[in-house]
């Protein structure tokens, strides 16, 4: 299809049939007042400079679009890139999207803010962000994500946050958002949600599509300045989905480039332990949007599984399950043991350990490339660093796993 | 006529308020779900309120969410909640509606819901997860049928949502007491609630009924005076749970009697 001026979401917040706010009345309210505060306060020049100048400071942006030389040499074919996100402060683009909220929601006048977290990368980045501007930040977090990601847990709560355990349901992310759309309703007058990926009612997909799409540009910008040209590919992870549309966006009126999301298949896609909503779900409505997702016949939410626990979601935000019905962009799967081979080259290959989020991104494009051209092009958006995951790889490499 | 704005025409001529008691279907397997609603129904509640289980109830608190993973351990689904519904209809007198989170309605199909529901003698609907903005998402459907889509209003709701939410209102309006889940709660603000009401009761004449965290007579002694009933949960959820029967017979007999006096 045509994308020649592409402009999502529209005014009641959908993304064509998806996205939408099905959420109580109790946050009608303030999910309106978000959707009024961002339209006029994020384009103003104060809060653009004051943001622009964090996120060069005190982020690190803009982060390097490295050529993977050696990666490129030992898959044969396509040259491969990297956008390093795993240079940014916390290593991780979790922080382009939270610094941008929490100065939204300081000009709000709200200065409490509740997150989710899964893997605990958004936690971090949330709890960062209000230890620098002086904002009291609660995360709920699934009782089984505490257990293996220990690390994160200690990091939020040294830079001030209170973690609330999540004991109900699955005890992973889906149930942290449960929890923490419930801390919002009860606590609505002084706290905003800083939602962590593209998901949740309007206006959420679309604020942390547009501040996560420094991503985009920047890699546009560098990849023209290298190669006088555009990519050919531009491959990301997709949990809920932030780091891929942030890097999608800025492409999605440029048609010669594909664009590829790679979903969790977690043990297979076959044997219905995965995370690969897009793939093999439904479309239903779950945290207030309506998207695909792993339900029931019943319409019962279904647990996810991933190795990695950043994409251990059942769902996929509405704008890329717009985007696939479009056709626009095409998205896959790659399983666990694609994403630690996947893990393992890059270390060895380039000296950079990756988060087994972004490894799954790096699973697919090393499979491209081999077939693709040496005069074509793969950009990998290299979402976050790898040092939360080794207990996890090493565990894997002793024949164990957190699922177990 | 809808069988809520008979009901509410009868209170009203009798000067009564309304008791309207929630349970959770399925929370006890099916049959429990029959003997629950005949045995509310000769305590003297005036209209009873079925939940359909949902995995991520966003809108409820422990007690609730906890019944609703009982029931979908029990195999419950919207399914089979209307075939018990249908079954019993012959012996059900007062006025049923549903509190359903929409992706269950969805999944099962919108048109099928409101056919089934209309078969099992379904007077209204709730869905804790459609504000206004969605409704059109089920009108067309339902509106093909007698079953009122009850809106809610929150504490939080600004007065032009409160006109929006009052135009064309069906059934009665459920005005949510606290910012917050459903649960019991020892406290609750009654002047906060009863100015956002008033305001509530200018736009409309729909009767409005007041939920969440409303477990005693005490609490509802303080509502009833400003609303047209009260809507009890998670007090009686827990109630049968711990097959406490003769609790739930008291807590109406209670809320009833008060009700009676506050004309």
């Amino acid at each position: 299809m045509t994308m020649t001026s592409y402009k999502m979401p529209d005014q009641n917040g959908k993304y064509g049939v998806f996205g939408g706010k099905f959420v109580p009345e109790t946050l009608m309210n303030a999910i309106t007042e978000l959707e009024q505060a961002y339209n006029t306060i994020a384009s103003k020049d104060g809060f653009q400079e004051e943001f622009q100048s964090l996120l060069k400071n005190y982020v690190g942006r803009e982060t390097p679009l490295y050529f993977a030389k050696r990666l490129s040499e030992k898959t044969g074919g396509a040259k491969i890139y990297l956008k390093r996100e795993d240079l940014n402060h916390t290593g991780a683009h979790k922080i382009n999207n939270t610094l941008g909220q929490a100065l939204l929601a300081k000009r709000m006048g709200k200065n409490k803010v509740v997150a989710e977290t899964g893997a605990g990368q958004h936690g971090v980045a949330t709890a960062t962000v209000c230890a620098l501007l002086d904002m009291e930040a609660v995360i709920f977090m699934g009782e089984e994500d505490i257990q293996r990601q220990k690390l994160n847990v200690y990091r939020m709560e040294l830079l001030g946050a209170r973690v609330v355990s999540v004991t109900q349901g699955s005890r992973t992310l889906k149930d942290a958002v449960n929890e923490a759309l419930r801390y919002w309703v009860t606590n609505i007058d002084d706290t905003h949600y800083i939602m962590g990926s593209v998901l949740g009612p309007h206006p959420f997909p679309q604020i942390v599509r547009d501040f996560q799409s420094v991503i985009g540009k920047e890699t546009k910008e560098q990849f023209y300045t290298v190669e006088n040209k555009l990519p050919d590919y531009v491959v990301a992870c997709i949990g809920g989905g932030s780091n891929a549309m942030g890097m999608f966006y800025p492409f999605i009126e440029n048609e010669d480039v594909s664009l590829i999301g790679v979903e969790a298949a977690g043990k297979g896609i076959q044997t219905g332990f995965h995370a690969a909503s897009l793939t093999k779900g439904k479309k239903g409505i779950l945290h207030g949007a309506y998207m695909y997702l792993l339900q029931s016949e019943d319409g019962q939410i279904q647990e996810a599984h991933s190795i990695s626990a950043g994409l251990d979601y059942p769902g996929v935000g509405p704008e890329h399950s717009y985007l696939m019905e479009e056709g626009r962009v095409e998205y896959t799967s790659v399983t666990d043991e694609e994403a630690l081979s996947a893990f393992h080259l890059l270390t060895r290959a380039e000296g950079i350990i990756p988060a087994l989020e972004s490894s799954h991104a790096i699973a697919h494009a090393v499979k491209l490339a081999a077939e693709l051209p040496s005069d074509s092009s793969i950009v990998i958006c290299l979402s976050g660093r790898g040092d939360k995951d080794v207990d996890t790889i090493r565990k894997a490499a002793e024949g164990r796993t957190d699922h177990e | 006529m809808n069988k809520l704005n008979e009901k509410f025409k009868t209170l009203k001529e009798n000067g009564e308020k309304a008791f309207v008691a929630y349970i959770m279907g399925g929370d006890g397997g099916m049959e429990r779900l029959k003997t629950d609603i005949l045995f509310l129904q000769e305590s003297g509640a005036d209209i009873i309120e079925i939940g359909v289980p949902f995995s991520d109830p966003v809108a409820d608190g422990p007690v609730i969410q906890e019944a609703g993973l009982r029931a979908l351990e029990k195999g419950t689904s919207i399914s089979l909640i209307l075939e018990t519904l249908n079954e019993i209809k012959g012996d059900v007198r007062v006025p049923l509606i549903l509190m359903t989170y929409i992706n269950p309605v969805l999944q099962y199909g919108i048109e099928k819901f409101a056919q089934n529901s209309e078969r099992a003698q379904i007077a209204g609907c709730i869905f804790p997860d459609l504000p206004l903005e969605e409704e059109s998402l089920v009108k067309e459907a339902l509106s093909k049928t007698d079953i009122a889509v009850i809106r809610l209003a929150s504490l939080t709701s600004p007065e032009e949502r409160l006109k929006g939410l009052a135009e064309d209102s069906e059934g009665f309006i459920y005005a949510v007491t606290v910012k917050g889940v459903t649960g019991e709660r020892a406290e609750l603000d009654a002047a906060e609630l009863e100015a956002k009401i008033s305001e509530l009761k200018t736009y409309t004449t729909t009767p409005v009924l007041a939920g969440f965290g409303i477990s005693t007579p005490s609490l509802a002694k303080k509502v009833l005076p400003f609303c047209d009933g009260v809507i009890v949960g998670s007090k009686i959820v827990s109630a049968f749970h711990h097959n406490k029967r003769e609790e739930v017979n008291e807590l109406i007999k209670g809320i009833k009697g008060l009700a009676l006096t506050a004309k």
